[in-house]
C-alpha cells in the first residue's frame, strides 16, 4: 500500500492482498454477510490481536524478569515502581491474559450458536478446542510467575488437583509439572519455559493451521 | 409436456470423451439460494479489522491506566491464606472440588468436557437445527427427562443444589413449548431451539454458576460469604 499508493481499481485491490505476505491469509473477495460484525462480533480477529499484544508485552517484560525464587518477586517490584512504563507494561500484560481466556471463549460460544462447527469444519472446530485449551494453559503458566502470595496458593491449588489422577499417576503427573513436590524454584523455571516458549510455540502453529483450515473450508 | 432430460454429445470421441447429461424434471439441479453477494477484502475486511484492533488496544491500554494487576506479599509456603483460590477460570472446578471427590471434579469431568467439546461436530445429530420438540415428541419427552433426572439424581446425592436448581429451572423452561403451542413470541423462539442447544446453554449456565459462586460467594473454610462481606 506504501509502495504502491491506495489501491483504486478492483485489480489493486486484489493484488494488494495476494502480493502482501500478511493480508494473503485473507481471499481477495470475502462474502457481505461473514464480514458483517454481529454474525461474527469479530471475536477470533481479537483474540489473534489479543495474543499480538501479550507477545509485545510478554517479550517486554522478559526483559525486566529473571525466573527465581530470590529474584522474581524484587524483579516484579522493579517493575512497579523503577521500570518506565513497568506497570503499565503489567498491567496491560495481565488484562490482556484475562480478555483472552474470556474472548477464546465467547469465539468457541459464537461459533458454536452459528453452527459453524459442522461438517467440513469439524476438524477445525477441533482445532479451536485445542487452542482454548491451551489459552488456559497459558494464562495460568503465567500466573506463577510474579511469585506472590496470589500466585504461589492459586498455582498450588491447581496442581494439587493433578494430583488426583487415578492408578498411582497423580503424584508423578504432579512431579512432572512442578519439577520436585512442592511448587519451589524448580516449579517456577518450569512454568517460565512453559510460558514463554514451548505453549506460545505450540500456539502459534496450531494458529497456523486453525487460520489456514478456515480459508480452506471458505471462511475470511 | 415439458422435456425431462437432455443428451449432450462430443464430435470428436477420442479427444472428449462422450458426455451425456441425463436431467430428470424433478432432480434438476436449480439454485435454491442466490449467490450471496461478495466485496473486495481490502478495504472492507481490512478496515474493520484495523478498527476492531485500535478498539482493542484503547480498550486495555485505558484498563491498564485506571486499574492496576494485582501483586500480594512475596510468596510463602508457610502462610496459606484462607481461601486459597486458583485463577477465575478455574473457580468452577474449585467450586465443584468442594462436592466431588477429588477424581471426580479435577479430572473426570475436566476431561469429560473437553472429550464432549472435541467430539460435537462428529455427532451428526439434527444437522438442520430443528427444534426439540418438532417430531417423535413422546420418545423426546421421555428420553430428555430420563437423562436429566439422572443428573439430578447425582447432584442430589453429592448436595450439589447449585447445580441442580438451575437445571431444574432449565428444564421447566425447556418444557413449555412441549405444553404450549404458541408460535410466535419468547415460547415460539424456544420451541426453535434445537437439542444441542439446550445441552449447550445448560454447560454454559452451569460454568457461569459455578464460576460466579466460586468467585464472588466463597471465603474462609470455602463457607457461603456474601460478596458485600469480606475485604476483596
Amino acid at each position: 500500500m506504501f509502495r504502491h499508493g491506495l489501491p483504486i481499481s478492483n485489480r489493486a485491490r486484489a493484488e494488494s492482498v495476494f502480493y502482501n505476505f500478511a493480508l494473503h491469509v485473507h481471499p481477495v473477495k470475502v462474502r457481505k454477510r461473514s464480514i458483517k460484525f454481529t454474525y461474527t462480533f469479530g471475536l477470533g480477529g481479537l483474540s489473534a490481536g489479543l495474543f499480538f499484544i501479550l507477545t509485545i508485552t510478554g517479550a517486554l517484560l522478559m526483559l525486566y524478569y529473571r525466573p527465581s525464587v530470590t529474584e522474581a518477586y524484587g524483579d516484579m517490584k522493579d517493575l512497579q515502581f523503577v521500570v518506565s512504563s513497568g506497570q503499565f507494561l503489567r498491567n496491560m500484560h495481565r488484562w490482556s491474559a484475562h480478555a483472552m481466556v474470556a474472548v477464546v471463549f465467547l469465539h468457541m460460544l459464537r461459533v458454536f450458536y452459528t453452527g459453524s462447527y459442522k461438517p467440513p469444519k469439524e476438524f477445525n472446530w477441533v482445532m479451536g478446542v485445542l487452542l482454548l485449551v491451551l489459552t488456559i494453559l497459558l494464562s495460568y503458566t503465567g500466573y506463577l510467575l510474579p511469585w506472590d502470595q496470589l500466585a504461589f496458593w492459586g498455582v498450588s491449588v491447581g496442581t494439587n488437583m493433578a494430583r488426583a489422577v487415578p492408578f498411582g499417576l497423580g503424584d508423578k503427573v504432579s512431579y512432572l509439572l512442578l519439577g520436585g513436590n512442592i511448587v519451589g524454584e524448580n516449579a517456577l523455571v518450569r512454568f517460565y519455559v512453559l510460558h514463554c516458549f514451548i505453549l506460545p510455540i505450540v500456539t502459534l502453529g496450531l494458529m497456523g493451521v486453525h487460520f489456514w483450515r478456515v480459508r480452506k473450508d471458505g471462511g475470511v | 409436456m415439458p422435456k425431462e432430460f437432455e443428451v449432450e454429445s462430443s464430435s470428436n470421441a477420442q479427444k472428449v470423451p462422450k458426455r451425456v447429461e441425463f436431467v430428470k424434471e424433478r432432480t434438476a439441479a436449480r439454485v435454491r439460494q442466490e449467490e450471496t453477494e461478495m466485496v473486495m477484502t481490502v478495504p472492507n475486511l481490512l478496515v474493520r479489522e484495523v478498527i476492531a484492533f485500535m478498539i482493542l488496544v484503547i480498550v486495555l491500554s485505558l484498563l491498564s491506566l485506571l486499574f492496576n494487576a494485582p501483586l500480594e506479599w512475596q510468596a510463602n509456603p508457610q502462610h496459606t491464606p484462607n481461601p486459597a483460590k486458583a485463577p477465575w477460570y478455574f473457580l468452577g472446578l474449585q467450586e465443584l472440588l468442594h462436592y466431588f471427590p477429588p477424581v471426580v471434579a479435577g479430572v473426570l469431568l475436566p476431561t469429560l468436557v473437553v472429550v464432549a467439546l472435541i467430539v460435537i461436530p462428529y455427532f451428526n445429530v439434527n444437522l438442520k437445527q430443528e427444534g426439540m420438540w418438532k417430531q417423535h415428541r413422546p420418545q423426546t419427552l421421555v428420553i430428555a427427562l430420563v437423562s436429566i433426572g439422572v443428573v439430578c439424581a447425582a447432584l442430589l446425592i453429592f448436595h450439589v443444589y447449585a447445580m441442580l436448581v438451575p437445571t431444574v429451572l432449565m428444564t421447566l423452561l425447556m418444557l413449555v413449548p412441549y405444553f404450549s403451542h404458541k408460535e410466535h413470541g419468547p415460547i415460539g423462539w424456544l420451541a426453535t431451539r434445537p437439542v444441542q442447544w439446550w445441552v449447550m446453554t445448560w454447560f454454559v449456565v452451569m460454568v457461569l454458576v459455578l464460576t460466579a459462586i466460586g468467585t464472588l460467594f466463597r471465603g474462609p473454610e470455602w463457607s457461603w460469604t456474601w460478596p458485600w462481606d469480606h475485604i476483596y
